[in-house]
C-alpha cells in the first residue's frame, strides 16, 4: 500500500464571528498520495478553500482549527512551532489562487517575486536565483523567460500570470500542490492550457495536486480521485471513473444532474431544491437530508460515516449503511 | 417566415482611448460590423471568451450605449433614429437581465420599490394596485408577498436573480437580453433559474438574446448560437449545426476546450495557442488567423465575411464555404 503524502483526518475549523460560530469545517478527512491529483469539489462555501489554505496552516482570523489532524509524511502540521511550518509552506507545500492578479504583487516584477523566493526558501544568491527562476518558467511553458522575468504582472495575460504562479509554487521544489480554483478566472481556452499543465506536471515530476474546483467538468477531466465536500464535511470520494459511474450520495448525484448537458436540450434541468445550510446553524444529523429526497427518520438523527462500498469509494449516507453492516 | 423581432446590420462600437501627452489616440474595436438577426420566441445564444465583445453587442441593441455606427431594427423600427420620448416610451418592451444581482439591485431599495420601479415609470398603478402586481409577479418567479419589503442583503444570489427577472418582466416585455445570468450562481441555483427563464419563456411567448461564456449553458437553453470573437461574429447556426458541425476553426477550439463532466468522454483537445489578442491593435485579415492551426497566407490579409454553407449556417473563414 502506499503511503499517502498528506493525510487529513476529522480536521474541524471554525469561525467565532459575532453572529456566533460559523462551523465551516466538520469532521473533513483524505488522504493525498504522491503523484496524484485530488479534486475536491463543492458549491460555494462548502469549505473547499478554507480545506485547501488549512494545509498551510493560513486560516484567517477568526477561524481556528477545533479538532483533527494533517499529517504531512506523518507528521502533524498543525503542531508545528511556526518557524519550520513557514519552510514547510511555500517550500514543500504550496499554494496557487483563483486570481492570479490579486495574488502577485503589482509594484515588483515577475524576476523580483519569483527570486524573492527562492532567496528566502533555499538561501540563494541573486544570480542564482534568476537563473533559477528563468529556468522553472520555461518548465512551465512560457516562452522568453528572460523577457519574462523583467516585466510586471499587468503586462501579462490571466494565463501567463497563472503559470507565473504555478513557476513560484515550484521553484523550492514543492512536492504538494494546492490549487484552489486555479481556472475560474479564466477563458476555456486558456483553461484547458493551464490543466493540461498542471497534468503534464504531475506526470514528468510527480507533483501531488489538491485540485479545488466547482467544476465537474474540469474533475472529469484532470483528476485521479474526488472528494466531495458539503457544508464542511466529505459525503463521498473515490476513483474519478468509479465516481461518475456510479455515484451514490443524492448530493452528489443532484449535483451531476443540475449540470446542463447535451442530452438535457429541451428538457428542464433537475435541481436541488433548497440552498445550503448556514454554518451558524448546521441541522441535526446528517447535513444534507433537508434537501435530500430519500430522508428518513435516521437521517434526522444521526450522522452517517463515510463507508466503503467499493474499491476505494467510500460514501457517507444511511441508504448504503446496510450493505457494509451486513 | 416569421418577421424579424430584432435586426442588427453593420452594428459598431469603437471606443476612442483619449491618448496621454505623448502617445497617440487610441480605438478599441468593441464591436465591428455585426449583423444578426433573432425571430420571435427562440432564444438567440452568443457565446465568445471574455473581450470578445458579448456584452456591448447585448447593450447596443438596446440602446444602454450607443452604437458608433449600424442599424438596430426592433419590430423594423430603428432604434438608433428614435428621439428620447419615443425611444423611452419603446424601452418597456425590451429589458435586460445582469449577471451580478448583487451589484444590479440598489441595495437600499426594497423588493416592492425594485419591481415596481418600471411600473411607476411606465404605468398608472400605484399604491395597493402596485403592491399587488408585484406580489404577483414575485410567486410568479418562486417568491411570495412575504419578501416585499425585504431589502436585497436579506436574499441569497439566486433568490435576488428571481428578484431581478420580476424587474426585468414587470413590464410585459417582448425582447430580454440576458447577460450572464447564471454565471454567479452554483450550479444547483443555476438549474432552478435556467428552468425558470425557459417556463416564463414559454408562458409570456419572450423572446431572449442569452449572453454566455459557458457553452453547455448555452447549448442547453438556445435554439441559434452566434459565436464571437475579438468584437466579430464568426459563426452563427442552429444549435447542432454549432455543436455538431463547427465549422470555424475558433468554434471548433471553443467546443474541445470545455469540459464534459464525464471521463469516459475524453476526447483529443485542439488546445489553441497563446491567448485572445487585444482588441486595441487586432490583427489584420482575419482575427484569428494567428493563433488558427489551420490558416492560410489569405488570412493574414484579408477579412473573412459571413457566408452561408447552407441552412442559414452562417462562417466567417477563408477555408469554408
Amino acid at each position: 500500500m502506499r503511503e499517502p503524502l498528506i493525510s487529513v483526518r476529522d480536521l474541524q475549523v471554525h469561525f467565532h464571528t459575532h453572529a456566533g460560530v460559523v462551523h465551516a469545517l466538520n469532521g473533513v478527512s483524505f488522504d493525498l498520495y504522491p503523484g496524484e491529483i485530488l479534486g475536491l469539489v463543492g458549491e460555494t462555501g462548502c469549505g473547499k478553500s478554507v480545506t485547501g489554505l488549512a494545509l498551510l496552516g493560513l486560516i484567517p482570523p477568526p477561524g481556528q482549527v477545533v479538532g483533527g489532524e494533517i499529517r504531512y509524511r506523518g507528521q502533524n502540521i498543525l503542531t508545528l512551532p511556526p518557524a519550520q511550518m513557514r519552510a514547510l509552506r511555500g517550500g514543500k507545500i504550496a499554494m496557487i489562487f483563483q486570481d492570479p492578479a490579486a495574488a502577485l504583487n503589482p509594484v515588483f516584477t515577475v524576476g523580483e517575486q519569483m527570486e524573492l523566493v527562492t532567496r528566502r526558501h533555499r538561501r540563494m544568491g541573486r544570480e542564482a536565483a534568476r537563473r533559477q527562476a528563468a529556468e522553472v518558467l520555461r518548465s512551465v511553458g512560457m516562452p522568453e523567460p528572460e523577457r519574462i522575468l523583467d516585466t510586471y504582472p499587468h503586462e501579462l495575460s490571466g494565463g501567463m500570470q497563472q503559470r507565473v504562479m504555478i513557476a513560484m509554487a515550484l521553484s523550492c521544489g514543492a512536492e504538494v500542490l494546492v490549487a484552489d480554483e486555479p481556472t475560474t478566472a479564466l477563458d476555456v481556452t486558456i483553461q484547458a492550457q493551464i490543466l493540461d499543465l498542471l497534468v503534464d506536471l504531475k506526470r514528468t515530476r510527480g507533483l501531488s495536486i489538491l485540485l479545488i474546483t466547482h467544476n465537474l467538468g474540469v474533475v472529469a477531466e484532470t483528476c485521479d480521485r474526488v472528494a466531495v465536500l458539503y457544508a464542511g464535511f466529505i459525503v463521498e470520494t473515490g476513483p474519478t471513473g468509479a465516481i461518475f459511474q456510479s455515484m451514490k450520495h443524492p448530493y452528489t448525484q443532484g449535483l451531476l444532474a443540475a449540470i446542463p448537458h447535451p442530452s438535457s436540450r429541451g428538457r428542464p434541468l433537475q435541481a436541488v431544491p433548497g440552498t445550503v445550510p448556514d454554518g451558524l446553524q448546521l441541522p441535526p444529523g446528517c447535513l444534507f437530508h433537508p434537501r435530500c429526497p430519500f430522508a428518513w427518520d435516521r437521517c434526522r438523527q444521526e450522522r452517517p460515516v463515510l463507508r466503503e462500498v467499493a474499491d476505494g469509494h467510500q460514501v457517507a449516507c444511511h441508504l448504503y449503511a446496510g450493505e457494509a453492516e451486513r | 417566415m416569421t418577421e424579424p423581432l430584432v435586426q442588427a446590420r453593420q452594428l459598431t462600437k469603437h471606443y476612442v482611448l483619449r491618448g496621454g501627452l505623448f502617445s497617440r489616440r487610441q480605438v478599441v474595436r468593441a464591436l465591428h460590423w455585426v449583423d444578426l438577426t433573432v425571430y420571435p420566441g427562440e432564444t438567440f445564444g452568443v457565446v465568445g471568451e471574455s473581450g470578445c465583445g458579448k456584452t456591448t453587442l447585448g447593450r447596443c441593441l438596446l440602446r444602454l450605449v450607443e452604437p458608433t455606427f449600424g442599424e438596430v431594427l426592433f419590430r423594423g423600427e430603428n432604434l438608433l433614429q428614435l428621439d428620447r420620448e419615443t425611444l423611452r416610451q419603446r424601452r418597456r418592451y425590451f429589458q435586460m437581465l445582469f449577471q451580478n444581482p448583487y451589484l444590479s439591485l440598489d441595495p437600499r431599495m426594497n423588493v416592492l420599490n425594485l419591481v415596481g420601479e418600471p411600473l411607476v415609470t411606465h404605468t398608472d398603478l400605484r399604491g395597493r394596485a402596485l403592491a399587488e402586481r408585484v406580489a404577483a409577479l414575485l410567486e410568479r418567479v418562486g417568491l411570495s408577498a412575504d419578501h416585499l419589503y425585504r431589502y436585497p442583503h436579506e436574499f441569497s444570489g439566486g433568490q435576488l436573480q428571481r428578484i431581478a427577472i420580476a424587474r426585468a418582466l414587470a413590464l410585459n416585455p417582448l425582447f430580454v437580453v440576458l447577460d450572464e445570468p447564471t454565471s454567479a450562481l452554483d450550479v444547483s441555483v443555476q438549474a432552478q433559474i435556467l428552468n425558470l427563464l425557459k417556463e416564463l419563456q414559454a408562458e409570456l411567448g419572450l423572446t431572449y438574446l442569452f449572453i454566455s461564456h459557458d457553452l453547455s449553458v448555452v447549448q442547453h437553453v438556445s435554439d441559434r448560437i452566434a459565436v464571437m470573437y475579438l468584437g466579430r461574429v464568426v459563426e452563427v447556426g442552429t444549435t447542432e449545426g454549432i455543436f455538431y458541425d463547427a465549422r470555424h476553426p475558433y468554434t471548433q477550439a471553443l467546443i474541445s476546450s470545455t469540459p464534459i463532466p464525464d471521463p469516459q468522454a475524453r476526447r483529443s483537445r485542439v488546445i489553441l495557442q497563446g491567448s485572445v489578442p487585444s482588441p486595441l491593435n487586432p490583427p489584420p485579415g482575419c482575427s484569428f488567423h494567428p493563433r488558427c492551426a489551420q490558416a492560410l497566407p489569405l488570412c493574414a490579409t484579408e477579412e473573412p465575411r459571413l457566408v452561408d454553407v447552407g441552412d442559414g449556417h452562417l462562417v466567417a473563414c477563408h477555408r469554408a464555404g
